[in-house]
C-alpha cells in the first residue's frame, strides 16, 4: 500500500470513530446524568407506594402509562397491520386510491402531536362529552400511532421475498391462507419494530395527552377517569412546581419502564415465530 | 398413459405472445424435459401447467391445457390443480419455518391437523426427498440453516407433501454445485416411479442423463419433440440440431 493510501486510510478510519464516538458519548451523558441524579431521590415509596400523598409516589402515572399504551396498541394494532396487508397485497400497486392514501399516511406521521391532541380534545373531550379521561387519550394515541403501524409493517412485508409466496401458491394454498401463515409470521420481526417504535412514541407523548387524558394524579377508577402519565407528570412537576429531584426520578422510572415494554415486545415476538 | 395434453396452447404476456400454437403431451411416470435457449417460453409452458402465469398481470392463455382429461383452465379449482401438480423452482425457497413446519405446511393448508398423520407425512416425504438421514435430527431447526442442496431437495419433499400426479421442476439444480446437482438428478430418476415429472433445463447433459422426451423451444415455438435419444442423436430440425451441438444458445 503506498504511503498515501495509508493516511487516507487512517483519516477514514479517523472520521468514522469521531461519528461514532460523539454519538455514544452524547447518549451515554443523558443517561448518566438522568441515572445519577434519578437515583438520588429514587425511593422504592416514590415508585410504589400506593398511600403516599399525590404527586408523592408514581404508582397512578405508571398505571395510566401501561393502560394507555396497551389499549392504544389493542386498537392500532390490527387496524395497522389490515391497512398495510391490504396496500401490499390487495390494493393493485401505483393505482390512484394507494396513492392518495400513501400521501395520506406519511403525512399523518409527520404532524405534529399538539395537533392530534386538539382534534382529541375537540372530539372527545368536548363534541362525545367524554371530558379528560383515559378513554379520550386512548383513542388520540391510536389515531397518532396508526400511521407508524401502517408504513413499517408495510416495509416489513415488502421486504418478504416473492419466491416465499410463489412457494405457498404452488402447493394449493389460497391468498389469506399464504398471508396468515407465510408472509405476515416472516415479517413478524418488521412489524415488532413498529410496535418498538408505537410504544416509544406513545410513552413518550406529553402535548396529546395534556390535552385528552388530563392531568390527574390518582389512581384511575376506569377508563372514564383522568390521569396524568408518566410524561405528563414529568412535564408538570418541571414547569409547575420547578421539583428538578423528583423529575430525575420520573426520567429513570420512565427510562426502565420502556425497556421493559421493549422486552416484553421481544418476548412476545420470539413466542410467536416458531423457529 | 398421458398426464397432460396441450392443444393449440397460445399464450400472451399483454401484447407479447410467448409461446405459438404449442402441441405436446406428456406421458405418465416418465421425465419430460424442456430444453431451448433462455426466452424460447419453456418455463412459461411449464407455469402454464400449474396456473402460476395467473399471477401475473395481463397474462392470456388461449387453447387448452387437459390433465388425465379434464380442462384445467375451464373445469378445475386452481388451489386443487396446484396440489395435484406440484412445483419446484429455480432457487430454493423453503419457508422461514423449521424444516419440520415446511413439509407439514401443504397438508395443513388441505385440512390435516393430526400429529402422527403429520409426522407420518413428514418421513415419509423427507425420505422420498432422499435428506431424511441428513435432518432427521434437526426436524425442529430452521430451514434456512441447510445448505442450498439440502434446501432444494426439502423443497421437493415440500411438494411431494401434498400427494401430487405431477411435479414441475423449474431449472431446479441450476443455483446448485454439482454433487448437489447430481444428488438431485438422482432423486427425480426415483421419483418417476410414483411421479409424473416435468424438468425444465438449460443444461443438455442433464436432460439426456435424467429425462424419457424432451421438447425443444426456440422463441416460443416448440421445435421440435420426441423420445430424448432420438432428439439428441438424430433431430429432425436443422434448429434442434444446431442448438445441441452448441451452434447457438
Amino acid at each position: 500500500m503506498s504511503s498515501k493510501r495509508k493516511i487516507i486510510n487512517i483519516l477514514n478510519h479517523a472520521r468514522v470513530y469521531f461519528g461514532i464516538g460523539v454519538s455514544l458519548a452524547i447518549l451515554l451523558s443523558i443517561l448518566l446524568l438522568i441515572i445519577i441524579n434519578g437515583i438520588q431521590s429514587l425511593s422504592f415509596e416514590f415508585v410504589f407506594s400506593l398511600s403516599a400523598p399525590r404527586g408523592f409516589s408514581l404508582m397512578p402515572m405508571i398505571i395510566n402509562t401501561f393502560i394507555i399504551v396497551i389499549f392504544a396498541l389493542v386498537i392500532a394494532l390490527p387496524l395497522g397491520i389490515g391497512a398495510a396487508i391490504y396496500l401490499n397485497e390487495y390494493a393493485k400497486p401505483n393505482s390512484n386510491v394507494v396513492k392518495v392514501v400513501r400521501a395520506c399516511i406519511v403525512t399523518l406521521s409527520g404532524i405534529p402531536s399538539i395537533i392530534y391532541g386538539l382534534f382529541g380534545f375537540l372530539f372527545y373531550v368536548i363534541a362525545l362529552g367524554w371530558t379528560w379521561s383515559l378513554r379520550a387519550g386512548i383513542f388520540t394515541v391510536s389515531i397518532m400511532i396508526l400511521p407508524i403501524l401502517i408504513r413499517s409493517t408495510e416495509d416489513a412485508l415488502r421486504a418478504i421475498p416473492v419466491s416465499y409466496r410463489m412457494g405457498s401458491y404452488a402447493l394449493g394454498a389460497g391468498k389469506f391462507h399464504t398471508i396468515r401463515k407465510v408472509v405476515v409470521p416472516a415479517a413478524i420481526n418488521g412489524i415488532l419494530a413498529s410496535v418498538i417504535l408505537s410504544i416509544g412514541r406513545v410513552v413518550g407523548e406529553t402535548a396529546a395527552l395534556l390535552l385528552t387524558a388530563g392531568t390527574l394524579l390518582d389512581m384511575p377508577q376506569n377508563l372514564s377517569s383522568s390521569g396524568a402519565t408518566l410524561s405528563v407528570f414529568m412535564y408538570l412537576i418541571t414547569v409547575e412546581h420547578g421539583d428538578m429531584q423528583r423529575a430525575y426520578a420520573t426520567a429513570l422510572v420512565l427510562m426502565t419502564f420502556v425497556l421493559g415494554l421493549n422486552l416484553l415486545a421481544n418476548f412476545i415476538a420470539r413466542k410467536l415465530k416458531k423457529v | 398413459m398421458t398426464a397432460f395434453e396441450i392443444n393449440n396452447v397460445n399464450l400472451f404476456y399483454s401484447d407479447f405472445q410467448a409461446l405459438h400454437d404449442v402441441n405436446l403431451k406428456v406421458n405418465k411416470h416418465e421425465i419430460t424435459a424442456f430444453i431451448g435457449p433462455s426466452g424460447c417460453g419453456k418455463s412459461t409452458l411449464l407455469r402454464a401447467l400449474n396456473r402460476m402465469n395467473d399471477l401475473i398481470d395481463g397474462c392470456r392463455v388461449e387453447g387448452e391445457v387437459l390433465l388425465n382429461g379434464v380442462d384445467i383452465y375451464k373445469e378445475m379449482d386452481v388451489n386443487v390443480l396446484r396440489k395435484r401438480v406440484g412445483m419446484v423452482f429455480q432457487k430454493p425457497n423453503p419457508f422461514p419455518m423449521s424444516v419440520y413446519d415446511n413439509i407439514a405446511y401443504g397438508p395443513r393448508v388441505h385440512g390435516i391437523k393430526s400429529k402422527p398423520q403429520l409426522n407420518e407425512i413428514v418421513e415419509r416425504c423427507l425420505r422420498d426427498a432422499a435428506i431424511w438421514d441428513e435432518v432427521k435430527d434437526r426436524l425442529k431447526k430452521s430451514a434456512l440453516s441447510l445448505s442450498g442442496g439440502q434446501q432444494q431437495r426439502l423443497c421437493i419433499a415440500r411438494s411431494l407433501a401434498v400427494q401430487p400426479d405431477v411435479l414441475l421442476m423449474d431449472e431446479p439444480t441450476s443455483a446448485l454445485d454439482p454433487i448437489s446437482t447430481a444428488k438431485i438428478e438422482e432423486l427425480v430418476i426415483q421419483l418417476k416411479k410414483q411421479y409424473t415429472v416435468v424438468i425444465v433445463t438449460h443444461n443438455m447433459q442433464q436432460a439426456t442423463r435424467i429425462s424419457d422426451n424432451t421438447g425443444f423451444f426456440l422463441m416460443g415455438e416448440m421445435i421440435e419433440y420426441g423420445k430424448t435419444s432420438d432428439i439428441f442423436s438424430v433431430p429432425s430440425d436443422k434448429r434442434t440440431e444446431d442448438y445441441i451441438t452448441g451452434r447457438f444458445g
